[in-house]
């Protein structure tokens, strides 16, 4: 949500703007000063300028969020493994503590930068600034923010990212989506992580979990992989690639890309905005 | 919990708009939440008192308004009050539905005491 362009309008609060000036009185004379800022307005302006810091050097960003331990350190790893040599990758960690998955990344010869949130249960767009300035763009092709492993409190703050991957392994239960919709409602992608497990559980429906994707209104496409065996694979790689494609496509018609979760007030809220760069790095 | 987060940002803006217009004392903050905001009304208004404390809101009523889902049918065009995990249409059934409110967290008003 942003304050520039009005989307935080809505049908709901529109006529606040339209009957009372910025500034009244109230009865007993107090000053009332109407304002319909986002709450987060400060996350969101540091958002947008990291986003226009990753457009100026052609970064496509890739939010992952899921519960701890449902396989985003692995699917890194194995994506890194399956295009490493073709695409420059970059990562930025946030866990609550260690350094063990930078150490896991850095391990498969990608940079990656991890922030310990202490006790914040989620990464922030001045969190992520940080770290980016610890990373050479200039040299990437896609950065990686695996977010700290919740699945409520990242899903409401933008980071300047582009796309918003949801990962559900199939240990975790196939009404997950109906559970934590604030969540998964945001995925441009599912993926049904750990599918390799399929076989053995009886009680993780496939069916089950895109049904209750699509409860959420959600049209995102759902793949079942498995960092272990490379299942699903082929699928995850195209996506990626395509979305580079898309990516670039849009910068070179001078358009900012984001998450899809905001086409939703397609009538509030241009898709696309202006791109502008930002007069320092 | 990141309600915590999130006011500490309300104060923040709230404290700017208390000092662009020379108040030292806000009385009242006015929000309007959404279920999809991800943002618990009530968790807010426990996390309130931590992050207004020494500041120009210190002593200020926190107003917050819920409002409903509401989705639009893309396919039969009707509007429907909707549950959190369930956007379908409640007319037709189809889930291709747009959201037309239910996402907001908003700092909405804020009421200040003046010299004037």
């Amino acid at each position: 949500m942003c304050d520039t362009c009005g989307c935080n309008i809505t049908p709901g609060n529109k006529h606040l703007i339209e009957i009372k000036g910025k500034l009244s009185r109230t009865p007993d004379g107090k000053a009332a000063i109407d304002v319909l800022q986002g709450l987060l307005s400060e996350n969101d302006h540091q958002a947008q300028h990291n986003r226009e810091h990753f457009d100026k050097h052609q970064v496509l960003t890739i939010n992952l969020m899921s519960s701890p331990g449902s396989g985003k350190t692995a699917l890194l790893e194995a994506t890194i493994e399956a295009l490493g040599d073709q695409l420059s990758f970059a990562v930025i960690e946030g866990d609550l503590e260690t350094e063990n998955d930078a150490q896991r990344i850095r391990a498969k010869g990608v940079p990656a930068i991890q922030i310990s949130t202490g006790s914040a249960c989620h990464l922030d767009a001045h969190m992520v600034h940080s770290a980016v300035h610890q990373l050479d763009l200039g040299k990437l092709d896609i950065l990686f923010i695996e977010n700290v492993g919740n699945l409520v409190c990242p899903a409401s703050f933008d980071l300047g990212h582009h796309r918003n991957i949801t990962l559900l392994s199939v240990t975790e239960g196939d009404d997950k989506p109906a559970k934590y919709p604030v969540m998964f409602r945001a995925a441009d992608v599912m993926l049904i992580t750990k599918a390799d497990l399929l076989e053995v559980l009886d009680d993780f429906r496939c069916a089950s979990a895109e049904q209750n994707l699509r409860n959420l209104a959600n049209p995102a496409p759902i793949m079942e992989i498995s960092a272990k065996t490379r299942q699903g694979f082929n699928e995850w790689i195209n996506w990626l690639e395509h979305e580079l494609h898309h990516y670039r496509q849009h910068l070179a018609r001078g358009e900012q890309l984001h998450p899809k979760i905001q086409v939703d007030g397609h009538d509030m809220h241009g898709t696309q905005h202006v791109l502008h760069h930002p007069a320092h790095d | 919990m990141h309600e915590l987060a999130v006011c500490q940002s309300i104060i923040d803006q709230v404290s700017h708009i208390a000092a662009e217009h020379q108040s030292h004392v806000v009385e009242k903050i006015y929000l309007q939440i959404g279920p999809l905001s991800g943002v618990e009304p009530d968790l807010l208004q426990s996390a309130f008192p931590l992050a207004c404390a020494n500041t120009a809101a210190a002593k200020a009523e926190l107003i917050i308004s819920k409002l409903p889902i509401r989705v639009r049918c893309k396919s039969c065009q009707a509007e429907s009050e909707v549950s959190i995990n369930r956007l379908v249409c409640g007319t037709c059934g189809d889930w291709q539905t747009t959201l037309i409110s239910g996402n907001e967290m908003l700092l909405e008003r804020v009421e200040l005491q003046t010299e004037h």
